[in-house]
């Protein structure tokens, strides 16, 4: 019970944050930080992948309805939020026995660093190339993948620091 | 039978990821749809009151400029008054037949609560709606030019598709010459659009005014737009031209929406011509 609240809680904190903060940044006059998809690193890992699925797709849908964007936010986000496991498996080396006990917090920096920034990369890709919607712009689809991953996962990894539970 | 059940249970997780993405998709492409894009938009009463509320914080801080917006809009319309009453001494007051008049267009006053403008497909939000008789495919503009085209109310707010939005296309001419084109947007400056179909035998110079003709039936005549700042001379099919906007598309705040009183007149005229 404990557990919903505080998913649901960061459920609307991310959309507000994104929506009425993040959106506004506009580095250098275009470059936005995605911190979203910190859901999906945080939501943990369960045998029933079906409440996750729709949570990460409700979460970009909604999203979608505050920027008129469609559906991109949710299509890239539940592009990643399916190929979580997939990164799981390789970079972390977990069978579905382990599932209950991940946590991101108590796997080495390195690995997580790699997890992160491959599913945050995979993100932003589809989400600039849906975006963008035609192949004339390609660079700018590449070069705007690129700065706002940065962004992001310095955010990111901010926040984590800043957010941890001492011990 | 058993073998179905086998294949759902192993892969009901990837049909399930094959069902929402398909659902995102088929949004996304009714978005890019102008006239089918009623699920998905900032224009309902939840994510419009969430962003009015934000925007009155905000525009405090924009008073002041708003305030010279306003006044030298006033200054404009009062010298264009001034010159009316002018001419009109010369007529008897009584030779001006009122009920020959027809009023063409009402403006209906409304304030921005959301703008995007580095997209490809961009979007404002608006404060009126439906309830303020604002609907489907009426100008917005301001003073100093236009904005976009209204294409989703909700009772209380209205989305815009802006003209920094990849499938805008309006009708737009020259002012000095009246030969028209049609100004697009190609995606990557919000100050810079593109006008293009210009007939070659146009002259054109750089610094030309262009602005919206008269063959749209969602615009008013003679609303500024721009002024060219590039000819693509060669052999390009579309004759493209870049032009500056005189608005500044990251810095808006009231915008007036325009009804066109005739256009359902002129538009059931244009059916019959089409077929």
């Amino acid at each position: 019970m404990n557990k919903i609240l505080y998913f649901g809680f960061l459920f609307i904190f991310l959309l507000l944050l994104q929506v009425f903060v993040l959106n506004n940044i506009l580095f250098l006059g275009y470059i936005n930080p995605y911190l979203y998809i910190a859901f999906v690193f945080h939501y943990p890992l369960k045998e029933n992948r079906f409440p996750f699925l729709l949570a990460s797709f409700l979460l970009g849908l909604s999203i979608d309805f505050f920027l008129d964007s469609g559906g991109i936010h949710a299509f890239s986000i539940l592009s990643i939020a399916y190929l979580r496991l997939i990164f799981v498996k390789i970079y972390f080396r977990k069978i579905p026995l382990d599932y209950p006990f991940f946590k991101l917090q108590s796997e080495s920096f390195g690995k997580v660093f790699n997890y992160v920034i491959t599913l945050t990369v995979i993100h932003h890709f589809i989400f600039f190339t849906f975006a963008n919607f035609s192949f004339q712009n390609i660079s700018h689809v590449l070069l705007n993948t690129i700065y706002s991953s940065v962004f992001t996962l310095i955010l990111f990894f901010l926040g984590t620091y800043i957010f941890r539970k001492k011990e | 039978m058993q073998q179905l059940v086998y294949f759902f249970k192993k892969f009901k997780y990837f049909l399930f990821f094959i069902l929402l993405q398909f659902i995102a998709i088929a949004l996304t492409f009714n978005n890019l749809n102008f006239h089918k894009s009623k699920y998905v938009n900032s224009a309902n009463s939840i994510t419009g009151g969430f962003y009015s509320k934000i925007s009155n914080f905000s525009d405090y801080l924009n008073l002041k400029s708003e305030n010279e917006i306003l006044s030298n809009e006033n200054r404009r319309l009062k010298n264009q008054l001034e010159k009316n009453n002018f001419s009109s001494i010369d007529f008897d007051s009584l030779a001006i037949d009122s009920v020959n008049f027809k009023q063409k267009y009402t403006y209906t006053n409304a304030k921005i609560i959301k703008n995007n403008y580095t997209k490809a497909f961009n979007f404002i939000t608006l404060n009126k709606g439906k309830n303020h008789g604002v609907s489907h495919e009426m100008a917005v503009i301001n003073s100093k030019g236009i904005i976009g085209i209204t294409d989703n109310t909700s009772n209380n707010y209205t989305r815009v598709q802006s003209i920094l939005n990849k499938n805008s296309k309006i009708n737009a001419r020259l002012k000095n010459s009246f030969y028209f084109g049609t100004l697009i947007w190609d995606g990557k400056d919000y100050n810079k659009v593109q006008l293009i179909d210009i007939p070659r035998q146009a002259i054109l110079n750089i610094g030309d005014t262009i602005e919206t003709g008269g063959r749209s039936t969602i615009f008013p005549e003679g609303i500024p737009i721009g002024i060219v700042l590039k000819i693509n001379k060669g052999n390009s099919t579309d004759n493209k031209i870049d032009i500056t906007l005189f608005n500044d598309m990251s810095n808006l705040g009231f915008v007036y929406v325009v009804k066109s009183l005739y256009k359902e007149e002129i538009q059931s005229i244009e059916i019959i011509e089409d077929e």
